[in-house]
C-alpha cells in the first residue's frame, strides 16, 4: 500500500485538497439526476475494491489530518464528545468492532493483539502503541468512545435501544453538518431529528426507525447523504457558526469552483455485540465542485440536482444563498447528454 | 386563566398536557403564580390527590399559598426564587418513594426545568405531568456559550452571558430543559432581523 497520508489544515489556511485518486473515488451521492428524501439503505461494507464501501472504516489520505482537526477542536470544546452513564459498554463495543476491522482491513497500519483482556493496539499512522485491559476503562488515557474515536476519522453517535425508539445517549462529533451534540444528548430518533423539514410528514423517521430497531447482532448497513459547505472546513457546528457563518457569504463567480464544496455522509449502522446498542458512524467526505467536475457524469449531474432542488431543501442544507452561483458554474459542465446510472463516474472519466 | 395552546411545531417542541389525577398517590407539585391555579383545578377535580402531595411554590403570593394550604397538601414550601426552589425540590425528591409522580406547572422555564432536574434523579419521563399556564417565555440555552437565559419573551434575543444575538428556535432539549438559541447574524454580522415577541 503506498498511499501517503495528507499534511492538510480544516480551518484557518484551508490546505486540504484531494488526490486525483480521491476524487475518483469519491462517495458521489446521487444515483439520478434528481433528489429527495429517500431511506437509501444497503448493505455495508461491500463494494468494489479501492471505493469507500470496500472496508467497514475506510481510512483515506486524509487520515492523520482529520485526526489532527478533532484534537484542536475537542481542546477547545470537551462537550463535542459525550457519553451518558449508561453508555461505556457501548463504547467499549465500538471500540473493538473498530480496532478488529481495521487490524482485519489493514494490516499494515495497525495491529490488535489479544490475550484474554489483556489487549496491545498498534495504530503506526498515529504513531500509537498501547497495551490495556479491555472493559476496564482506568487503563486507556480517555474513555473507551473517545479513545478509538479520536484515533478513526468520522463522526460517531450511539444509540441505546429502549421503548421501542433509539436514544441518542452518547457521541464523538466534530465534524458535523450544523448539529449539536450537547444539545441533543439524550434525545430519542424523533426529537433529534426534529428540526429536518418534510421528511417527517413523508414519513421517513418512522420507516426508518423500524429499519433500525430491526437491525440485527451481526448485521450492518449504510445510506448516503449530503449537503454543502463553503471550505473544506469540518467542523461546521452551530457552536462556532458565528466564526464559520460568514465565509459562507464569500462565494464568488471567481472562487465557486474552489471554495465550494460537497459534503457527502457515509452513515453505517451497526447493533453492538454486550450493549445492544446501535452504532452510528458519520463519515464525511469533501470535494470541491471543481474536482467533482473532472468527472463529466458527476459535473452534468450535480448541476441538475442543484439547479432543480426543492427550495426548502436548498434552504435547509444551507446553500441556497449560493445556489445561483453554484448553478451558474456547473452549467459549464452540463452539455445536456444522458448520464448513466449509479453513482459512480464513466470509466472514460479524467 | 386557562392552559395556552401552542401552534402547531416540530417534534422535539414540548406539549404538556394538562394535569390529571392519579387519586392519592405520592406526588411532588411545583407551581409558579400561574401555575398554582392549574393545582388548584386538578384538586378540585379529585380532592385526594393532595393527601401524598408535596406542593413546592415558587415566587407566589400570600394569597396563593393560603389558597393552596386549604387544600390541605401533605406539606408545602415556598421560595421566592428558582434557585431556592431548586435546594428545596432536590430534597425533597432524593427522599421521594419509588413511584412518586411529578406534577409541573406554569411558565415553560419551569416545567422544563424540573423536569430535567427529576430525570437527572432518575425519574422516569412517565412519571412527570405538566400544565401550561401563564407566560410564553422561554428557557433559552444559547448554543455558542450553553449560557441559560431565562424568561425569553423576544425574537431574537441577546444571550445574557456572551451578548451575541440569538433567534429563537422550537428544538428543546429536555436534557436541558431549554430551548436552542442559535446566532441570527452569524452569516452577516449585524445584520440584525426586527424583534418581535414570541407567540405560543
Amino acid at each position: 500500500m503506498t498511499l501517503q497520508f495528507n499534511d492538510e489544515t480544516f480551518r484557518g489556511d484551508y490546505t486540504f485538497h484531494n488526490s486525483p485518486h480521491a476524487v475518483r473515488r469519491f462517495p458521489f451521492p446521487f444515483d439520478r439526476d434528481s433528489y429527495m428524501y429517500s431511506v437509501n439503505i444497503e448493505q455495508h461494507p461491500g463494494g468494489a475494491a479501492g471505493t469507500p464501501f470496500e472496508f467497514a472504516f475506510d481510512v483515506d489520505e486524509h487520515y492523520v489530518s482529520e485526526m489532527r482537526d478533532r484534537a484542536i477542536t475537542l481542546a477547545e470544546d470537551a462537550q463535542r464528545c459525550q457519553s451518558l452513564p449508561h453508555m461505556e459498554l457501548a463504547g467499549w463495543d465500538l471500540l473493538e468492532l473498530i480496532m478488529v476491522s481495521k487490524a482485519r482491513d489493514y494490516p499494515h497500519w495497525f495491529e490488535l493483539t489479544r490475550d484474554g483482556n489483556a489487549w496491545r493496539w498498534i495504530n503506526k499512522p498515529m504513531g500509537v502503541d498501547d497495551s490495556f485491559t479491555f472493559l476496564d476503562a482506568s487503563t486507556l488515557p480517555y474513555g473507551p468512545l473517545e479513545y478509538i474515536t479520536r484515533q478513526a476519522q468520522g463522526d460517531f453517535a450511539l444509540l441505546n435501544e429502549r421503548d421501542g425508539n433509539l436514544w441518542l445517549d452518547a457521541g464523538m462529533i466534530t465534524s458535523q453538518a450544523d448539529w449539536s451534540l450537547d444539545f441533543d444528548v439524550g434525545m430519542n430518533f424523533f426529537e433529534w431529528h426534529a428540526p429536518v423539514p418534510k421528511a417527517g410528514k413523508m414519513g421517513v423517521f418512522d420507516k426508518a426507525l423500524k429499519f433500525l430497531l430491526a437491525v440485527n447482532q451481526g448485521q450492518s448497513y449504510r445510506r448516503l447523504n449530503w449537503t454543502m459547505t463553503v471550505n473544506p472546513r469540518l467542523d461546521t457546528s452551530p457552536e462556532n457558526y458565528h466564526k464559520w457563518g460568514p465565509e459562507k457569504r464569500s462565494i464568488t463567480p471567481d472562487n465557486v469552483g474552489q471554495r465550494q464544496f460537497l459534503r457527502v455522509e457515509l452513515q453505517t449502522f451497526w447493533r453492538l455485540p454486550r450493549s445492544n446498542a446501535l452504532a452510528f458512524p458519520i463519515r464525511c467526505y469533501l470535494a470541491s465542485l471543481e474536482d467533482l467536475c473532472t468527472q463529466p457524469k458527476w459535473g452534468r449531474r450535480l448541476h441538475r440536482v442543484l439547479r432543480d432542488i426543492d427550495p426548502d431543501l436548498a434552504d435547509y442544507k444551507g446553500f441556497a444563498v449560493n445556489q445561483p452561483t453554484i448553478v451558474d458554474y456547473l452549467s459549464n459542465f452540463d452539455d445536456g447528454a444522458p448520464t448513466s446510472q449509479g453513482i459512480y463516474p464513466d470509466a472514460s472519466g479524467a | 386563566m386557562t392552559q395556552t395552546r401552542f401552534s402547531p411545531s416540530i417534534p422535539s417542541r414540548p406539549v404538556y398536557s394538562g394535569l390529571v389525577s392519579c387519586g392519592s398517590a405520592l406526588s411532588i407539585m411545583v407551581a409558579d403564580e400561574a401555575g398554582a391555579a392549574a393545582l388548584t383545578d386538578l384538586a378540585r377535580s379529585d380532592a385526594s390527590v393532595m393527601d401524598k402531595a408535596h406542593l413546592l411554590l415558587i415566587g407566589v403570593s400570600q394569597a396563593t399559598v393560603q389558597e393552596l394550604s386549604a387544600l390541605t397538601p401533605r406539606s408545602l414550601s415556598q421560595s421566592p426564587t428558582v434557585q431556592g426552589a431548586e435546594e428545596i425540590f432536590d430534597a425533597l425528591i432524593a427522599h421521594a418513594a419509588i413511584g412518586t409522580l411529578l406534577f409541573c406547572a406554569g411558565s415553560e422555564g419551569l416545567i422544563g426545568q424540573f423536569s430535567a432536574r427529576a430525570m437527572r434523579f432518575g425519574l422516569s419521563p412517565d412519571a412527570i405531568q405538566s400544565e401550561h399556564r401563564g407566560s410564553v417565555a422561554r428557557r433559552m440555552q444559547c448554543v455558542h456559550c450553553k449560557g441559560i437565559t431565562e424568561d425569553v419573551t423576544t425574537d431574537p434575543f441577546i444571550c445574557g452571558h456572551c451578548g451575541l444575538t440569538l433567534f429563537v428556535r422550537d428544538h428543546f432539549s429536555r436534557r436541558l430543559g431549554a430551548f436552542q438559541g442559535v446566532c441570527v447574524d452569524a452569516e452577516t454580522p449585524g445584520d440584525i432581523p426586527e424583534t418581535v415577541e414570541i407567540r405560543p
